[in-house]
């Protein structure tokens, strides 16, 4: 007669998709809410169809996809090679790391018509500032994870003579990979963003430049639409960065037992 | 002649101090001093504990002999040189067990073996068997974090035998263990000390199993911690358990225990 927990919450949490799905489409019936302020569920899913069908939304999803992944491996492998560099030699975090933070605090979005021009409209300018988007994150948290090693590991290592470079590959670098993961994680999220960003800024194809292209024509459906594919996306990647978290950050998962109470 | 060079290498000392202090900076100003003036020999082949109330120094002295700590002044040779870093030939247990939560048990023990590039191979065999020795056989495979504290220290005992150091410096290795399994592991360790003629300088809280296991017990007094006496353990070897209920051995308990006393000790 019981059922177990996990089930029973994914039943509710898909109710409760049902019941928000079907309450939308019947306040835009019975309220008659304009198709261009805010399109019906049914308007989306027949604009998904229509999209999916064509191939139109494929083609478009695989332009952004592209550029999402390369800006994040390209950014996310600059900050993690930095925060290394920065994290082995402590004078480079006094003469370059002032400056890396200087040009975080400038908004990306403001310099991304800068690298539109620099770059051109193709796929290069947006993979340039997704990857100055996802650098950071990864960069901070790698940086973070280095100094994170407990004083008696180091001690323990050098005792049994390990050099500077063993103690940071077998001790530093491991400790440091859990910290890495959650700076991964969140640049692959803003990854989307920033590929989104660089097509609205000047592009001739992806999802950005079809939401720009279908906001024009006051397609709202053909937008909602999309907005529900980048979600998609950003929720794949994410669950992605997690799966290959749990296989390399092992130690960290496998006490599966929580703390009672915590 | 050969006999009488033997002889000589013998009489020298393995670790010399003279006149050690240690003082640490720390953030709220006033210096620690934890240690103050300490000299002491430890010869080639002897086992001495170390006793002495909580924050003393003992850790202190085992971390500047292993290497990995600054002395303030004074001088300590190993082997008659000058100990300026850690030596190859040494194994160290620290206070807290110290396992790499990324390595399994197996490859925690072989951590020395890696760092100084000797061959896994030929060392896993030694290594499972001093796992089997401490009661392990069975875990080689299984990470730090599904160990209980015990087990954890005795897995890092298992990795500073693992590469047959001369010199074994263990900062209160049975800590974390139950009274039969800390008996076992006096009893092994003394084995192992009595087959492979180490040198063992061992810091222990509890004074029965510092008269159990040594030559000599050195007595550290609370801050600034210094030796305040070394006392000769002069009871028969090989040792099993039912010495501990001879008269010598309690006088040797009481002697030490005394000593604290007149301290102002409330343990060790
Ligand atoms: N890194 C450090 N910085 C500042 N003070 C320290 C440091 N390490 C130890 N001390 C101080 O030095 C003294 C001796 O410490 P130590 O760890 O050697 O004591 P101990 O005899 O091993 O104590 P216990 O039996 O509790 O392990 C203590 O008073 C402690 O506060
Ligand atoms: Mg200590």
């Amino acid at each position: 007669m019981t059922i177990p927990r996990g089930r029973l919450e994914l039943l509710l949490s898909i109710l409760l998709f049902v019941v928000f799905v079907l309450g939308w489409e019947a306040a835009c019936v019975l309220l008659e809410v304009p198709a261009i302020v805010v399109p019906a569920p049914s308007a989306v899913a027949v604009a998904m169809y229509a999209g999916l069908a064509s191939g139109e939304l494929v083609t478009h999803f695989w332009v952004t996809f592209a550029e999402v992944l390369l800006g994040f491996v390209f950014g996310a492998g600059a900050g993690f090679v930095l925060g290394v560099l920065v994290g082995l030699f402590p004078l480079m975090e006094r003469t370059v790391y002032p400056y890396i933070v200087a040009f975080q605090t400038l908004p990306k979005v403001a310099i991304a018509p800068i690298i539109v021009i620099w770059f051109g409209y193709g796929m290069e300018s947006k993979v340039v500032i997704t990857a100055t988007i996802a650098f950071f994150p990864v960069l901070a948290n790698t940086i973070v994870g280095l100094r994170a090693i407990p004083r008696e590991q180091v001690e323990l290592m050098v005792a049994f003579t390990a050099s500077r470079w063993q103690v940071f590959r077998m001790a530093r670098l491991p400790q440091a990979l859990p910290y890495v993961f959650v700076g991964l994680d969140v640049a692959i999220v803003l990854s989307v963003i920033g590929a989104i960003v660089g097509e609205f800024v000047g592009s001739q194809a992806g999802l950005g430049y079809l939401i720009l292209q279908r906001n024009f024509n006051l397609d709202m459906a053909g937008v909602f639409a999309i907005l529900i594919i980048l979600s998609l996306m950003g929720i794949g990647l994410h669950l992605a960065v997690n799966a290959v978290q749990r296989r390399v950050v092992f130690w960290m998962a496998s006490s599966t037992d929580r703390v009672m109470g915590a | 002649m050969a006999d009488g060079t033997a002889a000589l290498v013998q009489a020298a000392p393995l670790i010399a101090a003279r006149g050690l202090n240690k003082i640490y900076p720390t953030q709220s100003g006033a210096p620690v001093v934890a240690l103050q003036d300490v000299s002491f020999t430890l010869r080639q082949g002897e086992f001495v504990t170390v006793v002495g109330p909580s924050g003393c120094g003992k850790s202190t002295l085992l971390k500047i002999l292993a290497g990995i700590l600054r002395r303030s002044s004074g001088q300590v040779t190993l082997a008659g040189r000058e100990i300026d870093g850690p030596s190859r030939d040494v194994g160290v247990v620290f206070q807290a067990p110290v396992l790499l939560p990324w390595r399994n048990v197996l490859q925690n023990v072989l951590l020395p073996i890696d760092i100084q590039r000797l061959d896994r191979k030929a060392h896993t065999p030694r290594a499972r068997a001093l796992l089997e020795m401490v009661g392990l056989a069975g875990f080689a495979d299984k990470y730090p974090n599904e160990l209980s504290g015990g087990m954890q220290q005795r897995v890092g005992i298992t990795r500073a035998l693992v590469h047959d150091p001369a010199l074994l410096l263990m900062d209160e290795p049975f800590g974390a263990l139950d009274a039969m399994t800390r008996e076992a592991m006096n009893l092994e360790l003394l084995r192992i000390w009595g087959e492979a003629r180490k040198t063992v300088m061992l810091v222990t809280h509890s004074i029965p199993e510092a008269v159990f296991l040594a030559d000599r017990v050195i007595v550290m007094s609370p801050r600034p911690g210094r030796i305040t006496e070394v006392i000769e353990v002069d009871l028969p070897r090989p040792r099993d358990l039912s010495m501990i209920n001879s008269a010598g051995f309690g006088a040797y308990v009481a002697a030490i225990r005394a000593h604290f006393q007149s301290l102002g000790a409330l343990d060790a």
